[in-house]
């Protein structure tokens, strides 16, 4: 377990509303804690509008947080005032952004993107030094050299997500939070993708919040997940947990519907339907995360603790379920 | 299966960018029946987006078409002026597009954005285009719908945002729908939500769809026939059980082997990439990366064997004089099932 490892992010209370003040003010995240340890991939899931991108861009200071703090090794982000401070913060935590449309000016060729932050963080010696990272960045994503001269809107779009990602890895951060990195991809590449920032971790030790909606991959790259609804996180545990032992109902609907390639399997498949009034407060039964199992948290109330407890415990007389594939 | 309402033959397309002629599209042919959804899976970059923009009339301006035809009732869609386009694009034959924040615009309200096929296709009068927009809206799950649809689309999340483009792709009821990666956007609930709506609207009207994705879970459970595409060229082609349980090519066999499932431990990545469509290799375009290439791969371009009256593949390994080989252990699981089913149907 990671309790002995280093806190390299540590998500307090964070709250980020939309138009506050206003008639249709949007709680897109309401009150949330997490952890993130040295070296760990730490996966958010959740169904479209549940926060996700909110959160990553509240931590990475996109966002004035409405309410709570972000602590990055160690440090309070929102006490960075002077340009050094920031500089350092924006080398060290990178994001790759959901929209890799969106998030790549037009007018620059590949080069100009992916060396950007290699220019404002002085990281290159020469001309030919940058153009000598830029190339190696290319193939680590799995891209050609010659891509280098060529221009967003004549690449695919899973191509351009690696544009991005190349554009992170560049001024090798301790941090990235990866935003959808690989829904983009097929299949084939997010293998590859996946496995490469599996390889970046192991050897430079990097630590992600990797967002998806993907549940298979989020089991397959993450060691712990959180699973957010309606801004809140309702379960918070260790990846196989939270997939072989899920203990909100939320999460049993989640996994549920996650399709498998099998057409046998997809002809017969019965999904778990999620009735979203049980989040519903209860007066005088404040609900927060709390432990059920050793690191296995779940947002209930004192009141329904004994109910996930005997949930969890039902786990270990059956053998847990697996798709069939 | 219904009538033939789409048939592809040939097609060639390339680009022109200043490093040359990127040769995307190279002789490409499929068709379509009435009511029935054809998914086509295959390598980012291989031509999926652009063989389906060019059945919409819609290729960048560096595109040239180099040889074939789409013939659509009988004609030839390559053939028509944009005029002739306007009047099919978005009420015949629409197309949710892969980047839904290309395809909405930031300045107008949403509801307006919707209601707009029908009022330039159907004439439907401004009042009754909204009250249908609406209906749409909260078929595709937005909540809130009556507040929301009067937003813009940067006040909404990217699912959202997705849902909205294919709320508006779906307000005509078209012939054909074109889905590039719908659903990529989306969480699985939702997901589930949004393939339930276009199977349901699928049997109401009897749309054709040609559903372009990776994800090999959302394709089993979708597709009646699957096209594998590999470096500007269809591969494979059959029904779904032939493409899941009886694959062919060496690159389908990778794309099946490289997906996670939840129970999985590691992942079987393809090593290697696509190669370079400014100068696409003379032989198999997947040699390069296929570890069962034999010296013929490297020379020339396999022809389709016919592995049954619905299911061809572009291999060499299906050559008579091939010589026999063992796929990877979760081929020969899927193929155990294949041959069970088949005892059964007998
Ligand atoms: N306007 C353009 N100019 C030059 N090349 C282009 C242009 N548009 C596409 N291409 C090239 O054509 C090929 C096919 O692209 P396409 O967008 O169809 O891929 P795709 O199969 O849809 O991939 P993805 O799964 O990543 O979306 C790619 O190699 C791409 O780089
Ligand atoms: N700039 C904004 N102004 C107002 N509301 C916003 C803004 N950005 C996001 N929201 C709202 O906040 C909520 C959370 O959005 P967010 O983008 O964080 O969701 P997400 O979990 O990333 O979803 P997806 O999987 O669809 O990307 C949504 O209801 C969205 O409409
Ligand atoms: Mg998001
Ligand atoms: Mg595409």
């Amino acid at each position: 377990m990671p309790e002995n490892r280093k806190k390299v992010l540590e998500v307090k209370h964070l709250k980020q509303y939309f138009g506050v003040g206003k008639p249709g003010m949007v709680k897109a995240v309401d009150d949330i804690s997490f952890d993130i340890y040295e070296g760990e991939v730490f996966g958010l899931v959740g169904e479209s509008g549940s926060g996700k991108t909110t959160a990553g861009r509240s931590i990475i200071h996109l966002y004035n947080p409405t309410d709570g703090q972000i602590i990055f090794n160690g440090k309070d982000v929102s006490s960075f005032k002077s340009k050094k401070d920031k500089l350092e913060f924006t080398r060290n935590m990178q994001m790759i952004f959901q929209d890799p449309q969106a998030s790549l000016n037009p007018r620059m060729t590949v080069e100009d993107i992916i060396a950007e932050g290699i220019d404002v963080h002085h990281l290159a010696k020469d001309k030919a030094d940058r153009r000598q990272k830029v190339e190696d960045l290319l193939e680590t994503v799995g891209l050609n050299r010659d891509h280098a001269s060529r221009y967003p809107h004549e690449f695919s779009g899973g191509q351009r997500q690696r544009i991005g990602i190349a554009r992170a890895l560049a001024v090798e951060p301790s941090f990235i939070i990866a935003d959808e990195p690989i829904s983009a991809l097929d299949v084939s590449i997010q293998a590859q993708v996946v496995n490469l920032m599996k390889e970046l971790q192991e050897q430079k030790g990097l630590t992600y919040l990797f967002i998806a909606h993907d549940l298979s991959m989020v089991k397959y790259i993450s060691d712990r997940i959180g699973v957010l609804h309606f801004g809140r996180l309702l379960e918070v545990g260790p990846a196989d947990d939270v997939y072989l032992k899920p203990l909100h109902d939320y999460t049993k609907s989640l996994i549920s519907a996650v399709p498998e390639p099998d057409p046998e399997f997809e002809r017969t498949r019965k999904r778990v339907p999620y009735d979203a009034s049980i989040e519903q407060d209860k007066e005088g039964q404040p609900r927060k995360l709390r432990e059920i199992t050793p690191g296995h948290f779940v947002r209930c109330s004192e009141e329904e603790v004994s109910f996930y407890q005997e949930r969890a415990a039902s786990y270990e007389k059956k053998a847990p379920e697996v798709p069939n594939v | 299966m219904g009538e033939r309402i789409l048939d592809v033959k040939n097609l060639q397309i390339d680009f022109h960018t200043y490093a040359g002629e990127v040769k995307a599209i190279r002789n490409v042919s499929f068709h379509l029946d009435k009511g029935e959804t054809l998914a086509i899976v295959g390598e980012s970059g291989s031509g999926k987006s652009v063989t389906t923009k060019s059945l919409m009339g819609l290729l960048a301006n560096n595109a040239k078409i180099v040889g074939g035809s789409i013939m659509y009732h009988g004609e030839d869609i390559l053939k028509k002026s944009e005029k002739q386009m306007q009047n099919i694009r978005g009420k015949d034959i629409a197309m949710i597009f892969q980047d839904p924040m290309t395809s909405l615009d930031p300045t107008m309200k949403i509801g307006r954005q919707i209601a707009e096929p029908l009022m330039k296709h159907k004439n439907v009068e401004k009042k009754k285009a909204l009250a249908q927009a609406l209906e749409i809206l909260k078929l595709v799950g937005i909540d809130h719908a009556e507040k929301r649809i009067n937003e813009y689309p940067h006040q909404f999340s990217g699912g959202q945002r997705q849902r909205i483009v294919i709320a508006i792709a779906l307000v005509c009821y078209p012939e054909i729908l074109i889905a590039d990666e719908p659903t990529t956007a989306l969480d699985v609930t939702i997901q589930a939500q949004i393939l339930d709506l276009m199977k349901e609207l699928q049997q109401k009207i009897e749309t054709s769809i040609i559903f372009i994705t990776h994800d090999l879970g959302v394709v089993a459970g979708m597709a009646d026939r699957v096209a594998v595409m590999y470096a500007g060229q269809i591969i494979e082609y059959g029904s779904v059980d032939e493409i899941f349980y009886n694959p062919q090519h060496p690159y389908t066999w990778g794309l099946l082997n490289s997906m996670p499932t939840l129970s999985s431990t590691d992942l079987e990545a393809i090593p290697g990439t696509p190669p370079d469509l400014l100068d696409p290799p003379k032989g198999d375009p997947f040699a390069a990366r296929n570890p069962y290439a034999m010296k013929i791969d490297a020379e020339e371009k396999p022809p389709f064997f016919k592995v049954s009256d619905t299911h061809f593949a572009s291999t060499w390994l299906l050559h008579p004089d091939a010589p026999k080989i063992t796929p990877p252990d979760e081929i020969v699981r899927r193929q155990a099932i294949f041959a069970k089913m088949q005892a059964n149907a007998n």
